[in-house]
């Protein structure tokens, strides 16, 4: 027999592998099943060990409960195991090639969770007196100079909570800055090709919102969004490089237009990582940029958050950065927390949480930046932007490519129409990449491309790791143009669960767990 | 680099495949004028990790740790011991790097887990449905209050004077956009009128519980008053593990809660991240913020959790969404919702009554020293104390001495000379009675 060392399978000519059987157990070797905590604890059992102190009730103005909880007892190896067997249904950046595009998965370096968690950081108290706490603040100053530094751009808002709520700060400092002027303008200009929180956060700060189409070649229209430029238009939105993976070589010429017409210019910064070290969004006019440190400096997402959104400002918006602002003096760094304290010049708009901000995360992207010093941080952005175009090359010719041969940035974008006539759709296609060990990339997203397919392999790659997701991925478009679909129909077939019923979860949503219930008596 | 795989050799090879002369050919549509060089930034080169860890460390080093001394500091953060098989799960690659759970078939450790974390959520709060978190308790409160802006269609909020003030200021800047924002008065430790203030035009009423002195408060007048008038009563809770022992928002007839959750599994890290639970009524789910994980099946007809109710959120609704959260906390819920389960019923109860009783022994302790007054009648683990001269220098002059006193009312309400003399204190499971010993003597020497 012969083992392929790639397939790790036998291929021997007449080897069958062994049928599949059902198991006994429902599980299938390292495959668990896992049922949740709720149906798998009980009363009597706790995995904390705790004195049993009784209270007199009479402190607690008769607020005390009355009713028990219903929460589950599990002892410390229950739990362990339980939340073991989960994270072995997910995928994850530390065991394969992650392609989100727009998402930014690379690899988070194991020092700045190490970092994170020194005690004089982890253990810190946010209302500590400023003398217990100079180091601290002296961290969030070196990571205001890099931030700064790499932006060109003049201060930094350090509070905001992720990309979202960092773009709610910048229209905030943006709406301030207005109505200093004594102005109102009610209108943002969005590109259609945006990420779904620009056009939501406008709305959400109050603004209206008009969207401005993108040209042929997947950038926005200058001149269409030159023509609803007017005394009405408070700010344009562009992400720079733009969602179908592209720099706006028109950017200067925008944000001169723009200013000339006094409105501001929002960048959204979640494509930064393609140009830190090259690019500094204050030479091409911007106002105002969050910065994920959750994708560019690689804080971990970690299924979902937490991130942070630190926002650049030039100096026409820097006076209405919210509160708190950090200061140095002869006495050390403190924090302005107090609105009707301010250093004269400076006009906050207000607050934007509680507390400085996500100072963990603000650990590990220092951690991360004096790692790769100025010159890696460049060189991870030129690896970025090569190993996207390096995907691009390898398969433009037989997946399609909508804007051409150009040279994208930092993610390469398919889209759908060499799949045409295939009966196989993007979502298929994506779908199957779970059986072949992928995670998808990201799908139908931007909208401006029909059945989009954007792949981001970021910086962490080898050329072997993109070597062999390319022959996939070319595999795979060969065999559905050749009308070999049995692969797409109904994929994932090998992953912890096939395709979910999403429609069912919306239209009757079981949100929690509920204590079964006695059954009804039938009618 | 450590962290970049690609070789010189690799990356001419690519280049070639890509049919790019070089690097810059590759950043050809950056206008000419915005190409910087690497002397352009005055900042340092790579380093190797032992020298990060050595410049990182020697910074966390200026720094007084919770755990490195007697420490009373709450306020909206609290130091609990978090059971060491917390951090050693949430560090698996698996939870920690991974992407939002947009691929369910390869997500179901994190939609599992945030379907319980949303169980747990309920459970505590005593509503009916919780999300899987927003960013934290102050802006979940903002949040909260937009949610009944929206369901009301009336704009004004009624903020609970002993709403920490940092909560009110997040809900001014945001929700102040959608309609007035009115604060009842303050009088530290005691239960002020809000009731009066609740008129036909009153969108919500926001009352913390305990307060930002401490205080615990009857929710129950509060909401049948605002329910009289048409208006929702949104919960704040800042201290997780008070739930543990006092009567759950839900059961005392709030329509919304918004939470702080960094007490349980989550370190203090200097004010975040943390994690913000939001809860409320089934019949206001389609208006409520946030990731909502659902339960459904496979097409083989097994169990599974997916994302759902997304037509709410920006990424499908976009300028029409409830909100433009979109990256949440969702390792802090992992820790949360892992300590949570350790905990259980039994552990979490006695959580509670065993912070209870370190406050009230602590209370009594301080409340025995001349001059110093016992401001807050009814209280979980934190209370708020009078002293005879202004707190705030009385703190600085325990932190020269390693005792982290408590958080001077006047660094929250800066501007109210009433305040000046006001500390709150907090004790938790983490404090000794050596620790009590140790604030009892600093505070007399200093008084």
């Amino acid at each position: 027999m012969e083992i392929d060392p790639n397939r790790r399978r036998v291929t021997a000519p007449g080897y069958h592998p062994p049928e599949e059987l059902p198991t006994i157990s429902g599980d299938r070797g390292l495959d668990h099943e896992e049922k949740l905590i709720f149906e798998i604890g009980r009363d009597g059992v706790t995995g904390v060990d705790l004195p049993n102190v009784q209270v007199a009730a009479t402190r607690l103005g008769g607020q005390q409960r009355r009713a028990a909880i219903g929460l589950p007892g599990l002892s410390e190896p229950e739990v362990i195991r339980h939340y073991v067997r989960l994270s072995r249904m997910n995928y994850a950046i530390d065991s394969g090639l992650y392609p989100l595009g727009s998402c930014t998965m690379k690899h988070n370096p194991r020092l700045n969770e190490k970092m994170a968690r020194l005690p004089g950081f982890g253990d810190l108290h946010p209302l500590a007196p400023a003398s217990a706490t100079q180091g601290a603040l002296e961290l969030i100053s070196q990571l205001m100079n890099w931030l700064t530094q790499l932006t060109g751009m003049p201060a930094v808002a350090m509070s905001p909570k992720a990309g979202a709520h960092g773009e709610l700060c910048g229209l905030l400092a943006i709406r301030a800055a207005i109505q200093a002027r004594g102005e109102t303008r009610p209108r943002i200009l969005v590109p259609e090709s945006a990420h779904g929180t620009n056009p939501a956060t406008a709305a959400f700060a109050g603004f209206t919102v008009d969207e401005v189409p993108a040209k042929p070649d997947g950038r926005v229209d200058a001149e269409a969004l030159k023509a609803k430029l007017g005394p009405d238009v408070a700010a344009i939105m562009l992400t720079n490089p733009n969602t179908c993976g592209l720099f706006e070589g028109e950017i200067i010429e925008i944000a001169k237009a723009v200013h000339a017409a006094g409105a501001y210019f929002y960048c959204d910064g979640a494509n930064f990582n393609a140009i830190a070290g090259r690019v500094r969004p204050g030479d091409l006019g911007i106002d105002a940029m969050h910065i994920n440190l959750h994708k560019t400096f690689s804080t971990p997402h970690g299924g979902g958050g937490p991130g942070a959104g630190p926002v650049v400002l030039s100096a026409a918006l820097a006076p209405f950065a919210p509160i708190p602002l950090l200061v140095a003096d002869k006495n050390g760094f403190r924090l302005v927390e107090d609105s009707n304290a301010v250093p004269a010049g400076t006009k906050p708009f207000g607050r934007m949480c509680a507390f400085h901000g996500q100072m963990g995360m603000f650990v590990r992207a220092l951690s991360y930046m004096l790692s790769h010093g100025r010159d890696g941080v460049r060189q991870a952005s030129e690896d970025a932007v090569l190993s996207a175009n390096y995907i691009l090359a390898s398969l433009k010719d037989v997946m399609t490519a909508p804007f051409g041969d150009g040279p994208c940035m930092h993610e390469a974008l398919f889209d759908d129409s060499f799949l045409e006539g295939t009966g196989v759709t993007t979502l298929d296609f994506a779908k199957a990449m779970i059986d072949e060990g992928y995670h998808p990339m990201t799908m139908y997203f931007p909208l401006v491309v029909h059945g989009a397919m954007l792949i981001e392999p970021t910086e962490s790659e080898s050329k072997g790791s993109l070597d062999a997701f390319i022959h996939v991925l070319r595999e795979m478009a060969l065999e559905a143009k050749a009308g070999k679909t049995a692969r797409f129909a109904g994929a994932p077939r090998l992953a912890p669960r096939r395709r979910l019923d999403e429609t069912q979860a919306a239209r009757k949503p079981v949100l929690r767990w509920k204590r079964d219930e006695l059954p009804q008596a039938a009618e | 680099m450590r962290y970049l795989p690609l070789s010189d050799t690799d990356r001419s090879a690519m280049l070639a495949r890509i049919g790019a002369p070089d690097m810059d050919a590759l950043f050809r549509d950056v206008p000419r004028a915005a190409h910087v060089k690497l002397s352009a930034f005055n900042l340092p080169d790579m380093q190797g990790e032992l020298e990060v860890d050595r410049a990182l460390t020697k910074l966390a080093a200026k720094n007084i740790a919770a755990g490195a001394g007697p420490f009373f500091c709450g306020a909206g953060a609290y130091k609990h011991h978090v059971p060491s098989a917390v951090d050693h799960l949430i560090q698996r690659s698996e939870f920690l790097t991974s992407y939002t759970p947009y691929q369910p078939e390869i997500a179901q450790g994190t939609l599992q887990y945030l379907f319980e974390f949303q169980t747990q959520v309920a459970l505590l709060t005593g509503m009916e449905v919780a999300n899987a978190s927003l960013y934290d308790g102050s802006t979940a409160t903002a949040e909260a209050v937009m949610m009944a802006q929206r369901l009301t269609r009336r704009g004004k909020a009624i903020l609970s004077g002993g709403l920490h003030p940092h909560y009110a200021q997040t809900v001014d800047t945001v929700a102040g956009l959608q309609g007035e924002i009115a604060r009842s008065a303050v009088t530290p430790g005691k239960a002020e009128d809000i009731i009066s203030l609740i008129d036909d035009q009153t969108a919500c009423v926001v009352v913390q519980s305990p307060d930002v002195f401490g205080l615990i408060r009857n929710l129950r007048p509060i909401a049948e008053a605002a329910h009289a008038k048409g208006a929702l009563l949104i919960a704040v809770v800042t201290e997780a593990v008070s739930l543990g022992l006092l009567e759950s928002p839900g059961a005392q007839g709030a329509d919304i809660v918004a939470a702080e959750g960094q007490s349980i599994g989550n370190g203090l890290n200097f004010g975040g991240p943390y994690v913000g639970l939001f809860a409320t009524k089934e019949k206001f789910l389609r208006q409520m913020p946030g990731r909502l994980t659902g339960e459904t099946v496979d097409v083989d007809g097994r169990r599974g959790y997916v994302l759902t109710l997304s037509t709410r959120e920006q990424h499908i609704r976009r300028e029409k969404a409830t909100s433009n959260i979109c990256t949440n906390s969702g390792l802090c819920t992992l820790a949360f919702t892992i300590h949570l389960s350790l905990l259980g019923e039994e552990g979490f109860t006695r959580l509670a009554r065993l912070n209870h009783a370190k406050a009230s022994a602590l209370a009594d302790r301080l409340a025995a020293i001349p001059g110093v007054e016992l401001m807050t009648e009814a209280f979980f683990n934190e209370f708020t104390i009078k002293l005879p001269k202004p707190a705030a220098p009385i703190v600085d002059a325990l932190a020269k001495k390693g005792v982290l006193a408590g958080v001077p009312v006047s660094r929250l309400m800066p501007h109210d000379k009433a305040m000046e003399n006001l500390l709150i204190i907090a004790a938790t499971e983490t404090n000794t009675d050596d620790d009590f010993a140790a604030l009892e003597r600093a505070l007399k020497e200093v008084l």
